[in-house]
């Protein structure tokens, strides 16, 4: 493909990877939608970013985009936080598509650790970047076991965390990256996103594809994919709650970051998604 | 080993047995750990396997176990619903659910069979929801039964086994491997490494248990007195055969075998 546009760099393939390492990423994921929540290996490439900072959710954004996506990036729910910026640029240079701050005009969303709050569409595509892709890590250190356990369906082991934190603090104390359910079959770690946007992930519309570049792992959650969260029968899965409202648009009902503004302890409570916040507070200014 | 059969040990054979091995054999390289070992363990019933270190007792324990593959031989379980299950033909999934739910292994170090960076309680719990128990309150009320049963302080269920004493950690691990009502538990010295008063409560214990639950065990022990405290029935293994079997007092109080004289001969009166 030929970069057309002034802005985008020369001398690389459209969005940075060569066309064969994206056919491979793209069976991956085609074999990952075809097993939701099984975690497809995938020959993950070096990219001009560190470990840590979204090179599996980088990888599998360049090898879906296309010229006609407009793509928008988000860290934490924020727009403008480094790591969103420096991937919205990248994607800029190296493809030349268009990018986009609100939700409802993307077609493609890279996200690191935070669902949109505006609900998600059909032909939306978002894409997680997870650090450690195995839900079972931190129960069963030895890979070949984890497998097994995934095989077999053997999830009694998880259970037992969620035992743990009940029986030391009373309720069930994972707040991030809590363990989910795909389509009745297999566990999985739904990336470092707060619980509060677990129920989100449940019979979504969009396609759902997650990458972990370092653990060079993809698995995916298709359209309409039913996705719970564990829990006990008699400590049921619940999200938080704030007592507070957003200080900028008043929103009770998203997700809420606690920002300290002094040395005094004085806080304020604002929106987590910034998008989501701007159009709230561009429809109040309108009324 | 020959000319003993099943029916010498004087068990009344009219039910069928719930674990039949036969002719087991398990080489390590030249070394042959296991020769043609052949026995069988009724319900309720104790079986006591002595012999020296390094006569394959451990080893046979591992096969009956499928934790190593014997060479050659066949291992039967009757299932709950009466079914003859051969062991090595089980589906994975299937045997792995019946290791977890039938079954039972005790290790001789506690720290084997236990997660130490889990509560007493979460140990217990373990097998309950590894089987699809869901419930919290079910789950934390059969942890506090069983820890009352294994004389464990009920205010210690929150505690990680690593701060438990010896004995404390072998009954808890006895207790995890029973609370989901194994029909045979397979135990590996279960009182090597305590201290002789502890071994004596713990021995109390465990036949107790058997007792009240109706529990099959097969224990390998090189201690006699705990053979003789534990066991219905003795084998005595020497270089991986079984040269003895019977009624443990019989065996303890008239060995035939060269052997077996040596052993009772040489325990400390």
């Amino acid at each position: 493909m030929s970069n057309t546009d002034a802005n985008t760099s020369t001398g690389y393939n459209f969005a940075y990877l060569d066309e064969q390492t994206k056919r491979m990423i793209r069976r991956a994921i085609l074999k990952a939608v075809a097993i939701p929540g099984y975690q497809v290996p995938f020959a993950s490439r070096e990219m001009p970013l560190p470990y840590g900072w979204g090179t599996g959710g980088i990888q599998v954004t360049a090898s879906i985009i296309g010229p006609d996506d407009t793509l928008k990036v988000i860290d934490q729910g924020a727009d403008d936080t480094t790591n969103a910026v420096s991937i919205r640029r990248f994607f800029e240079r190296t493809a030349g598509t268009a990018t986009t701050e609100r939700t409802t005009e993307a077609s493609l969303i890279q996200t690191r650790h935070r669902i949109p709050e505006t609900p998600l569409r059909e032909h939306q595509i978002i894409v997680y970047q997870v650090p450690i892709p195995e839900p079972l890590r931190w129960v069963e250190p030895r890979e070949a076991e984890t497998r097994k356990m995934h095989a077999l369906a053997e999830y009694g082991a998880m259970y037992v965390r969620l035992y743990e934190d009940i029986a030391q603090f009373g309720h069930i104390t994972t707040t991030y990256d809590y363990p989910v359910m795909v389509d009745g079959r297999y566990l999985m770690r739904p990336s470092p996103i707060p619980k509060f946007d677990n129920p989100k992930m449940d019979m979504n519309p969009a396609l759902q594809l997650f990458g972990a570049g370092r653990e060079k792992r993809i698995y995916a959650v298709p359209p309409y994919t039913s996705v719970e969260s564990l829990d006990f029968a008699d400590h049921p899965f619940t999200i938080e709650r704030w007592e507070q409202s957003c200080e900028i648009c008043g929103s009770r009902d998203s997700f809420l970051d606690e920002v300290i503004t002094d040395d005094r302890g004085t806080r304020v409570f604002v929106c987590s998604d910034t998008d989501h916040c701007r159009q709230r507070g561009a429809a109040k200014a309108a009324e | 080993m020959s000319e003993l059969s099943l029916n010498d040990v004087g068990y009344d054979a009219e039910e069928p047995p719930l674990l039949q091995v036969s002719r087991l054999c398990k080489r390590f390289g030249p070394q042959i750990v296991c020769a043609d070992v052949s026995f069988a363990l009724w319900p309720g019933e104790v079986l006591g396997v002595v012999g020296e270190s390094g006569s394959g007792k451990t080893t046979l324990l591992n096969c009956v176990s499928t934790r190593l593959e014997p060479d050659s031989g066949r291992i039967e379980f009757r299932l709950r619903d009466g079914r003859i299950a051969q062991l090595s033909e089980m589906s994975e999934p299937a045997r792995r659910m019946l290791m977890r739910t039938d079954w039972g292994f005790v290790h001789q170090n506690p720290r084997d069979g236990l997660r130490l960076g889990l509560s007493a309680g979460a140990n217990i719990g373990e097998r309950l929801m590894e089987v699809g128990s869901r419930h919290y309150g079910e789950i934390r009320g059969a942890a506090a039964d069983w820890l009352a049963k294994v004389e464990i302080e009920i205010d210690r269920i929150d505690d990680p086994p690593r701060v438990f004493s010896g004995g404390m950690q072998q009954r808890l691990q006895i207790a995890r491997n029973l609370v989901s009502r194994p029909r045979i538990v397979l135990m590996d010295e279960p009182t090597g490494g305590l201290d002789v008063s502890v071994q004596a409560r713990l021995l109390d214990l465990l036949r107790g248990l058997c007792t009240e639950l109706g529990l099959a065990a097969l224990v390998v022990t090189h201690d006699l007195g705990v053979a003789r405290l534990l066991a219905h029935r003795l084998m005595v293994m020497q270089g991986g055969a079984i040269v003895e079997a019977g009624l443990t007092d019989q065996v303890l109080d008239d060995p035939q075998h060269p052997y077996t004289q040596l052993l009772v001969a040489s325990m400390l009166q």
